[in-house]
Parts: C-alpha cells; structure tokens; sequence
C-alpha cells in the first residue's frame, strides 16, 4: 500500500499548466510577443470604435438618400426603422459589434448586399494592381538605393535624391493623366483608362480574382494580354511615387550597413565589391527596410483610392468613393476597417519578425 | 566641396521656389486680366496669346485661376502645418513629460489614428465633416497631429533626464513650466524639419481630396479642383486644362520638401 495520494491527470494539470505558463512568461521573447499582440488587440478596438462612430456623424441622412428625392416622410421614416437608424448610437453600435463579430459588415444600402460580400468581390482587383505596382516599385528602388548609397556623396547619389524628392512631391493623379494623356491618347499604346479589361471581354473563371492569373489557368492568353495591357499603365504610375520614399528608405539602410565593422572586415580580406554590396550589406539592410514597409503599405493602398479613380478600376478604393459619396456608412465602415486591420497585423508581423532578427529589440 | 554646395543647394532651391509661389500668391491676382470665375463663350481654348494657359469648360481663364489657386492652397499648406505642429508637439510635450497611464493612453490613442494612412484618415473625416475650407483643414491637420506628437514626445523623454531639467525642478518651477517653457524648445528642431514635410503633404492631400470630389469644390480656383475637371475630358486631349494646375501643385509639393530635405541635413551636421 502506498500512501502517496493518488495524483490523476485531472488534479495536476493545473499546477503543470501554471509551470508552464511561468516558464514562458519567464522568456523574454514570448513576454514582448504578448506586450505586442496586447497593444495590435487594443488597436483594433479603438480603430472599431473610431470606424462605427466617426461615420454615423456623417452629414446627411442615409434614408433619405435611400428613399431618393421624391419620398415623403412617411417612406422616410419607414427605411429609418428599417436600418435602424432610430435607435440610440450606442444600441446601434452595440448591434454592429454583435454582427461584426459573426463577420457580417451590415447590409450596404445602396445595393442592399452585405457589404462584406461587396467589399470581397472588389479586393482582387485592388490587390492584383497593389502587387504588381509593389513589384516595379522594388524593381525601381532597390537599385537606385543601393547605387545612391554606394556612390554617397557624388553626383549619381545627388541626382537620385532629387529623383526622390521630386517623386514625393509628385501629385498622382496628377502623373496618371500624364501617362493617359501620352501612353493613350497621343501614342495609342494604351488601352483607354476604363477598368480591367476591353469592353466586351468575358473575365476569365474565377479562382484567384486576380485576372492575370485566373486568365493563364484557363489557358486564355488573349484575355491575359488584354489584362496586362489594362494592368501596366496604372501599376506604373503607382510605382513610380511610391518607389520615391522606399528609395529612400533603402539608401538610409544601405549606408547605415556599409558603414558596419563587419563590411569592412570583408573588404579587408579582399571578397569582391560586388559580392560585399549585393549579399552582406543587402542582407543586413533588408531589416530596416522591412520595418518601413508598413509606411510602404499606407502609400500604396492611399495611392490606389486615386488611382482606381482615374482608371475606373473597379476595386476597392473606387468602392469606398461611391460608398463616401451615397452615405453608405456600412461599405465606409468596412472598408476602414478592412484597411486598418490589414495595417495593424502587417506591423505586427513586422516587428514579430524584425524581434527574431534582431534580439536587441526585445529584451529592452 | 561639391557635397556641401549641394546640400545647401537643396535649402536654396526650395526656398527660391517657395518665395516665387508667397509672391505669387500675394501680387499675382491682382495683376490678372480676368475673374477666376467669370464664365466667356470661349470654352476650352488651347493656350493663346490671349490666354497663355488656354480655357476650361465654362471659358474660364486657367491661368487666372492658376494664380488664385495658389492663395488658397498656400493658405491650408501653412496652416495645416502650423496648427499639427503647435497641437502636437504640446500633446507630445506633456506626454512625454509626465509620462505615466496619461502616457499610456494618448499613445494608445496616437496608435489608432497610425493605423490609417494619413490621406485615408483626413478622406473619411472630410467626408464626415461636409465640404468647406475649414473642414479641410481640420480633417488634414488631424490626420498629422500624431506624427508631431510621436515626435516632441521621443525627444522629451531624452531631454527630461538633462541635467539642467532638474536644476528647473530643484528651484520650483511647476511641472507644467519647467515642461512646456523650459523643456519644450528644446525638442523642436525635428518638428520644424516634419513641419515643412506636413506642408508639402497637406498641398497635395489637399488637392488629392478636391480631386475626389471632397473638400474644396467646383467652382471654387484650386489647383485639385482643377485638375478634377480637366481629367474629365483626359480622353478628349485638352491637356492644358489640367497639366497647369498640376504643375503648380507639384512645384509647390517640391518646394517644400526640397526645405524639408535641406533643413534636415542642416541639424544633421
């Protein structure tokens, strides 16, 4: 017999779960992951907040827009209760909270759809223009950084800071008629600035959304060609201001690394310039580049509310105008917080990854 | 040698430029042969003798309107500048000085507003707020306040641990003095540098919001506006009804970030 009570699985995981919980609060990483997921949480609290009650003080009553101009105050009063407008802020808020948490957005009132189910039709053709433009904005600025930096101080890195400069300054719709002006209607290069695809083109089966893409999956090079030759023009003028600040940023880096003991020792041994500038330095100043591309993320989704407007790209930026412009407050609220949930869990995933990098960050 | 010339170079430049646009703000309307809304039969004219910078819709001088343009946009440049930096840097000031839960919570606060890109931010607040000057201006300067809290902020838990912080203390200033009067002006060299970065911002948010139909609108002379109404007929090819006020808008963007650029290299050394 022994004497030792009988411990069972029930009885002892609290305590084991408690030691385990002290071993993981006791690391430093896993402490400044929670700290961080904390404040990313309490952010998005406020951004709900801030989305609901920001847009229920817009001017203008969403009925009345709904009921259209000959309406009398009965019909009025009718699609009132219907959407709930005649409830106080705070039940209505508290009725939106209750629906968001089931990822319902609200009905969008000018077409009495969810505008959850709008609001996802729409972000392929926002997020096919937004990678391509990132991709030419890297392919613009990551050699420009690197030469600026290498070349500090002469000619070369003066000019492309100029270039920069003048690029931040660029207004861009300002640029994208530029480019329709020539590209379309003095060289006829381009298509007319009129959505996606040519008027009468069937859009290829759906399985990404991304036309360029769904197009090559079914095997129809024309309607790729034809979403490609839509797709350049926009993409480029995106890129071209935005690659000003990431060109920036990268010559910063870039100058910050080759200034690093590290660099030196490898020009001491002899490694080749080349491989010392396009693999040491460039993997090292990858880091505070990736930092910023959260500030890179902001300019490209601001740029394309603009540049969806100019090229009436039916995406997501063109959706939140006409939504600003009817009043209707459920596609505004979702679209804002689409964008800050999207900002919010990227730099959160910045700085996770820039924390694993970099071991100084977090333990002070 | 060539380095320093140009650094001072991008100071020069940007501060002739600027000192060109404040001169044409101030004499050019007054020296214009036409009204900035005064309707003729001669619509949409190429660029002339008659009208150097061509006619819109309604026949309309577009260089008038140009030049009329450039008071207003200055006018919300500088003050969208002036009110983020003063609102701001006394926010951040306190903030950082005090430190503390009211720390905590205005930052917490200043993270939400980070959340949306700026433009985003002063789209929907535009949007909610209806469409005038002085709404504009509110909705933009809003969406810049956290940066320049963010900053003073930053520089004032450095300063507050300078020695002659404590000499302040020690001789019984109040808290509120030795932060606001003694600490405070000695944090705002980086702000004066992003206070010309949120001029050159705001010209074009500014003009990006009218473009969209928001804010400042038709028929009022403003360089966004302008550009809006001339992207209309971007299919049609007259050209110079919005290549002229996009033009000024970017010469003036450039301007200021040009001083921007070289008054950061000026603290830098």
């Amino acid at each position: 017999m022994t004497t030792t009570p009988d411990t069972g699985a029930t009885d002892q995981s609290p305590s084991l779960w408690l030691s385990f919980w002290a071993i993981l609060r006791s690391n430093p990483l896993f402490r400044y992951l929670l700290r961080r997921l904390g404040l990313a949480v309490l952010a998005l609290v406020g951004v709900i907040g801030v989305a609901f009650f920001l847009t229920s003080v817009l001017p203008g009553n969403p009925a009345v827009v709904r009921a259209g101009p000959l309406a009398n105050e009965e019909r009025i009063e009718r699609y009132e209760r219907e959407m709930g407008l005649d409830r106080p802020l705070v039940v209505q808020f508290a009725d939106y909270v209750v629906h968001l948490a089931q990822g319902d957005l609200g009905e969008s009132w000018s077409s009495r759809q969810p505008a959850q189910d709008e609001l996802r039709a729409r972000i392929p053709a926002t997020v096919e223009l937004g990678i391509v433009a990132f991709g030419l904005t890297l392919a613009i600025s990551l050699p420009l950084g690197i030469l600026a930096a290498v070349y500090q101080g002469t000619i070369i890195d003066w000019v492309i800071r100029l270039f920069a400069t003048f690029g931040a300054s660029v207004a861009l719709f300002w640029l994208a008629l530029i480019g329709i002006h020539l590209f379309y209607y003095e060289w006829d290069i381009a298509p007319p600035p009129l959505d996606r695809l040519t008027i009468g083109t069937e859009e290829p089966p759906s399985v990404t959304g991304l036309f360029t893409i769904d197009s090559l999956l079914a095997g129809d090079i024309k309607t790729c060609r034809d979403a490609l030759n839509h797709l350049w023009l926009p993409a480029m003028t995106l890129a071209l201001v935005v690659s000003a600040p990431m060109t920036k940023m990268i010559r910063s880096a870039m100058l910050e690394t080759l200034d690093k003991d590290f660099i030196r020792t490898a020009r001491a041994v002899g490694l080749p310039p080349r491989t010392i500038i396009l693999v040491d330095a460039l993997r090292s100043a990858f880091i505070p580049v990736l930092t910023t591309s959260g500030i890179v993320f902001g300019y490209l989704v601001a740029g394309n509310v603009i540049v969806e407007r100019v090229f009436s790209w039916a995406g997501v930026g063109q959706y939140v105008w006409q939504a600003l412009d009817a009043n209707n407050l459920n596609a505004v609220r979702g679209f804002i917080l689409l964008i800050a949930v999207v900002y919010i869990v990227l730099n959160l995933v910045i700085d996770l990854l820039y924390s694993l990098l970099d071991p100084r960050i977090r333990l002070n | 040698m060539l380095h320093l010339l140009l650094r001072h170079f991008t100071l020069l430049l940007g501060s002739t430029l600027l000192i060109g646009f404040i001169g044409v703000a101030w004499i050019g309307p007054t020296q214009m042969k036409y009204e900035p809304e005064k309707v003729s039969r001669n619509t949409y004219e190429r660029p002339s003798k008659d009208y150097p910078f061509g006619t819109d819709k309604f026949g309309r001088d577009i260089q008038t309107r140009v030049v009329h343009a450039t008071q207003l946009d200055l006018r919300i440049a500088f003050t969208v500048a002036l009110i983020s930096f003063a609102v701001g840097s006394v926010i951040g000031a306190i903030v950082g000085y005090y430190g503390d839960w009211l720390d905590a919570i205005v930052m917490r606060g200043v993270d939400v507003l980070f959340a949306f890109p700026s433009f985003l931010l002063a789209m929907v607040i535009t949007g909610v707020l209806g469409d005038s000057e002085r709404n504009v201006i509110t909705a933009v300067t809003i969406a810049y306040i956290p940066y320049f809290v963010r900053l003073t902020r930053g520089q004032m838990l450095t300063v507050r641990t300078l020695p002659y912080a404590d000499a302040a203390i020690s001789i019984g200033n109040p808290s509120w003095r030795v932060a606001l009067i003694h600490l405070l002006p000695n944090t705002l060299a980086p702000s004066l540098v992003q206070m010309s970065m949120v001029a050159g911002w705001a010209i074009l948010d500014t003009a990006g919001l009218a473009f969209l139909g928001l804010g400042i609108t038709s028929p009022t002379a403003e360089w966004g506006v302008m550009i809006s109404e001339g992207a209309q007929r971007i299919t049609t090819g007259e050209w110079w009804m919005w290549l002229y006020p996009g033009a000024a808008l970017v010469l003036a963007a450039f301007a200021f970030n040009l001083i921007g650029d070289g008054l950061r290299n000026l603290l830098q050394q």
